[in-house]
Order: structure tokens, then C-alpha cells, then sequence
């Protein structure tokens, strides 16, 4: 046995664990390092996250965001695309939100407004998305550099329009009005009042079942359908996809567009859900987050959940530590997201030939006995 | 009209102060990429140099030192990056990633553990900085018609950076296209199997050529805090190390033509700080936000072919599996 092909249970279960060991003891020296107590941080971080009052929601508010990312970056994974632009999809796919609610929340009501403001939002995400996967498909751009050039061009583009058009009337901030009561997704607290639950007000609201919903219909898309089948094949060999008579340019574009639209369905969670509005930077660095959630999680639907829930109680978690801490603040998470980028992306073998050693050892000696 | 010749000479001015770091990481690129390593952590690298050389100059006083700390900071991040990709193999893109991450949060995070400044470091004394080097007879010159201008104007009075990015060029591209180093760099990068099958170390010559990227952007980062500005801010690289991985692709990886992408590059965002708000005849306002976005847009154009064709080297993006 060698280190590539360990077995299933080891390749998917044991290395992703002991990577993120990896990155956490290395945050944990860094932090030490600086002279904090690591493990005093690690308890504010998970009080912060899961504990206090109203924690829960703010974390599974980002991880719905984390959610939408990762399965974007996973989607075009699985076509053995690198999709880097998910932070400029999710930017545009807030632009798509905010121009369908301007031109109609005044008209349309609720029922038709939020799902009309989320098609938009997929709309535009997947537009922004679909360029660079024609131009790689077709041109052969390297989609790399495009989606990191769409991305500084998405961000000119709505710096643009904020200050401009689409600034609210009689303000100096950039960023668009308020919006109707009409667009406004629903919170869970509301809904759960309803239901007689009593919750902390958060920001949480409907779009987490809006992830969700995302996350099964992707694992049914990529595993369950002819298209998945073909974005698959065009992944793991695209030679042999196109000698099977599959055609390559229609299958990455599409899947580009698939990816962006699950990008720019962030929106729905980071405009529609609580800002209510359209403001510069909303994205935050997730869309780049989603590409360590993808990686995390092996680009399958529960793996991605699961390291959105990770990265979500890692970000709420995080603005505790400006609270408790004078020397480690919400930045210090970015270090652990880093290294987790690192550890389980750029070197996700890195302890493969350790295990493989340790699980030839235990086997020779179950021969032995 | 002589207004407009000294306006269109304080632009070229800037042009060389906002390209110098772009021309240091364009090279940087050049190298890692002609050896066939993906180098998306050029602005990571030079913003951990930036800080590293702030850092240095405030407790030592000297931007020399400064100098070194950037430099020394930046390598370990390109053997970090040799470490992942070149050794392990492991996806560039991803690496690079990862290590624009970690710098742009470390710095923040160390920072405000040093200086207690939010992040930032204290603002420098003159004395720890690079100084504006005035050229003999600068002075002397300045009447001279049209070239006394531009020689006291434009070509005297940057500090030493901006000509060490100035010389880079001209090095660098005897380095890769006149000496053996550079024709072996130039072919791992296209057929690392050739090189290896004629005896040489594939894996050594990649990491000789990420360590020479490393130093470039830490001479660029230290450009950044301690020569061009005057102490370190958060995210202070804000996306050079992209435009100049933009650059290096419009210059098609050779140095020449990537200075000219450099220049260009620099000569819009001068002229955007230049035209904020200014009417134009015809156009009416300066679409300072389209120049802004142009060199992304130019760049995606050329990679879509419309204007001449960047073709990579070949190999780039592969790790080489070594014993196969």
C-alpha cells in the first residue's frame, strides 16, 4: 500500500481530520506565538459560535452563505474547472437581487417578489460565470485568470453603480434604498414565533432551507442525472468525454453557469435575507471561503454542509475574539481559514505516506498473528 | 499647451511611481511561470514583504534591513509555496491561494500584536525609508527645452527601488533568454521530461526559479512601505499582485513586452487619479471607473485571443512526478 492509493475510509475520512489537526495546532502555535492561550481562544470561539444567546443563528446565517459558495466551487470542480470567481458571481448575483427588487417591489407582492429577486440573483451569478467558462471552453482562456479578472471587474462595476444610478436619493453612502417589507426574506425567528417557538432575533431566515434544498439538488445533479454523468466525465478525462461523443463546450458552460447561479444564490442570504439592501463588499471573502468549503468537503453536498457549518461557527465565533481579546481579532480566523486552504487543498497528501506506513504496519502484524 | 505638457509629465511621473511594484512582481511571475509554476501569490508575497519591511525599518531604523526582511519574509513564503507545489505536488492555484490568505491576514494579525495599531505599523522617520535619488545636474537641466523636463521631471528624483525595478527588467531578460540558467528555466517549464532525461534537477531548478520570484516581491513589498509610502497599512498590496499576473500574461511571459503592460497598467491608474471628476471635450466626465477596470478587461480580451495570442509554457500548472 502507498500513499496513493490508501483505502476509501482513510482517503476521505481520516486525512481531511488529521489536516485540519494540521491547521489548527498551526494556529495554535501562531497564536501562543503572539502570546495568547490558544485554548482560551478556541472556548470564546465556541461559547461565540454555539452558546450565547442568539450565537446559533448568526453561525447557520453564514453558513448558509458558505453553503451557496462551496457547492459553486465544487460544482465546476467536478467539470475540473477552478472556479476562483465565486466572490465576483455572488457580487453580481447581489446585483441581480437588487435590480429586480428596485424596479418592482412596489408592485409585485411578496410571494412573487422573493422568488422573482432570487431567479435574478441566479441569473446574474450564473452570466458572470458562464463568460469564462465559454471563453476556456472555446478560447481556451485560462478560466483561473479570467474568474480572478471577473472578479475585480464585477467589483469596479458595482462600485460603479452604487455611487451612481443606483444610490439611494439624497444620501452620500453608497448603497441602494431600503427595501419593501415584500422583499425581505423571511427570518426564522419569525417563522418559528408562528410556530409558538420562541428565538433570539438573528439574521437567520429562509434561505438556510433555500441551501439546503441547493445542496440535494446538486448530489442529484452530478450523481443521479445524464448531465452530471457527462460533467463528471469531462472532469476526470476530458479526452475520453469528447471520444464518447459528449460535447465539451455545452458541458462546461453549462456547469460554469450551474456554478455561478449557486454563487450568486448567496444573495438571497446576504442581500434579500438581512442587509435589505444593496451595499459594497456584502460578499466578505466568502465566495473565496467557499473554495476551502469545497475542498474541505470533497466536493460532496454533505461534506460541504458540514464544512459550511465549520466555517460558519469559525466566522461568528470570530467576532467574539474582538470582544474577549486584545491582540486576536476576527482576522486571526482568516489564519486558520488559510491554513485550512493549505493543509487540506495544496497539501491534502502531505500525511498520506505516514498513514499508509502506520496501516502497513498494523497489517503485517494482523499477518503475523 | 505647455500645461498640458506638464501635466502629461507629472502622469508619467506617477505612471513609474505606481508601475515600479508592478514591474518587480511582473518579473516575479515571469520566472516562477516560465518554469512552469502558477504563481496567484504574487500579492500575498508582497504584501507580507511590505509589512515584514515596515516592521524591520521601525525597530532598527534602517530601510536596508527593511530591505532584507522583506526579502527574507517573502522566500519563505515562495519555499512554502515550492514546499506544497513542487514537492508534494499539490494544486498551484490552491497554494497560492492559500498563501494570499494567510499574508493578508498574519500581517494584520502580528501586526496589531507588534503595534497595537489596528494593524498598521507606525509611520516612518525619514531616515528609515528609501529617499528620492536626485540625479546630478538635475537642476542645472531643468531649462533645457523638452528634454530638460523630462530628464529632471520624470527620470530624476524616484527613489532607489524604482530603478532596481527599472534594472530588472533588462536582467531578467538576459538572464532568461542569454545565460543556460534561464534556457533551462525556459524548458522545465515546457518539457520538465527533456530536462530531467539530460540529468538535470527538475525539482531544484523550479524551486531556484520560485526563490527568484520570492525575491523580487519582497523588494516590490518593501517598495510598497518603506520607499513609495512611508510606513505599512492593511491590504496595502489592494490587487497589484493580480494586475501584475495580469501583466505578465499581456506581456505573453517575456519581460520586455510585461514592462510595457506594467507601464500601461501604471499609466491608467495615474491618469484615473488624475481625471477624477475632471470634464473632458467630447467624452464629457472621465470614465474613471472603465479605466480603472481596463486592465482586467484588456486582459480577458487577450486571453480570449481577440488581440494576438498568450500562449502559456506548456507545462505550466503540471507538477512532475518525480522517478516516473
Amino acid at each position: 500500500m502507498n500513499a496513493q492509493n490508501l483505502p476509501r475510509w482513510a482517503d476521505i475520512g481520516l486525512l481531511p481530520v488529521l489536516n485540519i489537526l494540521a491547521a489548527l495546532v498551526v494556529s495554535g502555535l501562531i497564536i501562543a506565538l503572539i502570546g495568547e492561550d490558544p485554548f482560551r481562544a478556541m472556548g470564546v470561539m465556541i461559547k461565540g459560535a454555539f452558546v450565547y444567546k442568539g450565537a446559533l443563528g448568526y453561525t447557520l446565517y453564514y453558513t448558509t452563505n458558505f453553503i451557496f459558495t462551496g457547492l459553486a466551487v465544487a460544482v465546476a470542480f467536478h467539470c475540473a474547472m477552478f472556479n476562483i470567481g465565486g466572490e465576483g458571481q455572488a457580487y453580481m448575483g447581489g446585483l441581480g437581487a437588487g435590480c429586480a427588487v428596485l424596479l418592482a417591489d412596489a408592485i409585485l407582492p411578496g410571494f412573487l417578489m422573493i422568488p422573482f429577486a432570487v431567479v435574478f440573483a441566479s441569473l446574474f451569478g450564473a452570466v458572470w460565470a458562464l463568460i469564462p467558462g465559454w471563453l476556456q471552453a472555446v478560447r481556451g482562456s485560462h478560466i483561473v485568470i479570467t474568474t480572478i479578472m471577473f472578479n475585480f471587474i464585477a467589483s469596479t462595476l458595482i462600485v460603479a453603480l452604487l455611487a451612481g444610478p443606483m444610490m439611494r436619493d439624497g444620501q452620500g453612502a453608497p448603497e441602494t434604498r431600503p427595501f419593501a417589507e415584500s422583499a425581505q426574506m423571511p427570518y426564522m425567528h419569525d417563522l418559528m414565533a408562528w410556530f409558538g417557538i420562541e428565538a433570539a432575533r438573528t439574521p437567520l431566515n429562509i434561505s438556510l432551507f433555500l441551501a439546503l434544498a441547493a445542496a440535494v439538488l446538486v448530489w442529484f445533479i452530478i450523481w443521479r442525472t445524464r448531465f452530471g454523468y457527462a460533467v463528471r466525465a469531462m472532469g476526470f478525462s476530458p479526452g475520453a468525454a469528447e471520444y464518447a461523443g459528449m460535447n465539451s463546450t455545452r458541458i462546461i458552460v453549462l456547469a460554469m453557469a450551474l456554478s455561478g447561479a449557486l454563487a450568486g444564490l448567496m444573495a438571497s442570504n446576504a442581500v434579500l435575507g438581512e442587509p435589505h439592501k444593496l451595499v459594497l463588499n456584502f460578499t466578505g471573502g466568502y465566495g473565496f471561503t467557499g473554495i476551502a468549503v469545497a475542498l474541505m468537503g470533497r466536493n460532496h453536498p454533505i461534506g460541504i454542509v458540514l464544512a459550511a457549518l465549520l466555517f460558519g461557527a469559525l466566522t461568528q465565533g470570530g467576532t467574539e475574539l474582538d470582544f474577549e481579546f486584545q491582540t486576536i481579532t476576527r482576522e486571526t480566523v482568516l489564519v486558520v481559514q488559510g491554513l485550512i486552504i493549505l493543509f487540506s487543498g495544496a497539501l491534502y497528501y502531505l500525511f498520506a505516506p505516514w498513514v499508509a506506513r502506520v496501516l502497513n504496519l498494523t497489517a503485517k502484524k494482523e499477518a503475523a498473528t | 499647451m505647455s500645461d498640458f505638457l506638464f501635466q502629461l509629465l507629472l502622469t508619467f511621473d506617477a505612471t513609474l511611481r505606481v508601475a515600479a511594484p508592478l514591474i518587480l512582481c511582473g518579473m516575479a511571475g515571469i520566472f516562477s511561470e516560465r518554469s512552469g509554476v502558477i504563481d496567484i501569490g504574487l500579492e500575498g508575497k508582497m504584501l507580507a514583504g511590505a509589512f515584514a519591511a515596515a516592521a524591520a525599518a521601525v525597530m532598527t531604523g534602517s530601510p536596508w534591513l527593511g530591505l532584507f526582511a522583506a526579502i527574507g519574509v517573502s522566500v519563505c513564503l515562495s519555499l512554502l509555496h515550492g514546499f506544497a507545489c513542487i514537492t508534494h505536488r499539490g494544486n498551484q492555484v490552491i497554494s497560492g491561494l492559500a498563501i494570499n490568505i494567510l499574508a493578508s491576514a498574519l500581517t494584520v494579525t502580528i501586526g496589531i500584536a507588534l503595534f497595537k495599531r489596528g494593524g498598521n505599523t507606525p509611520s516612518l522617520e525619514q531616515d528609515m525609508r528609501f529617499r528620492p535619488i536626485e540625479w546630478p545636474l538635475a537642476e542645472t537641466l531643468e531649462s533645457v527645452p523638452l528634454l530638460g523636463p523630462i530628464y529632471s521631471g520624470v527620470i530624476s528624483g524616484h527613489n532607489l527601488l524604482v530603478y532596481v525595478a527599472l534594472l530588472a527588467v533588462p536582467l531578467s531578460a538576459w538572464l532568461l533568454f542569454r545565460t543556460s540558467f534561464g534556457l533551462r528555466i525556459r524548458a522545465v517549464g515546457e518539457s520538465p521530461e527533456a530536462v530531467d532525461s539530460a540529468g538535470i534537477s527538475v525539482y531544484v531548478l523550479r524551486y531556484k526559479a520560485v526563490i527568484l520570484a520570492g525575491i523580487l516581491c519582497g523588494i516590490a513589498g518593501a517598495y510598497l512601505s518603506i520607499a513609495h509610502g512611508g510606513g505599512f497599512g492593511r491590504e496595502m498590496s489592494a490587487g497589484k499582485g493580480y494586475i501584475a499576473l495580469a501583466a505578465v500574461i499581456f506581456g505573453k511571459w517575456r519581460p520586455v513586452p510585461t514592462l510595457m503592460a506594467c507601464l500601461l497598467f501604471g499609466f491608467l491608474d495615474a491618469a484615473t487619479a488624475r481625471l477624477q471628476g475632471v470634464e473632458l471635450p467630447i467624452i464629457g466626465e472621465a470614465p474613471t471607473e472603465l479605466m480603472l477596470a481596463l486592465p482586467y478587461i484588456l486582459t480577458v480580451v487577450l486571453l480570449a485571443g481577440f488581440i494576438g495570442k498568450a500562449t502559456p509554457p506548456k507545462n505550466i500548472g503540471e507538477p512532475y512526478p518525480k522517478g516516473k
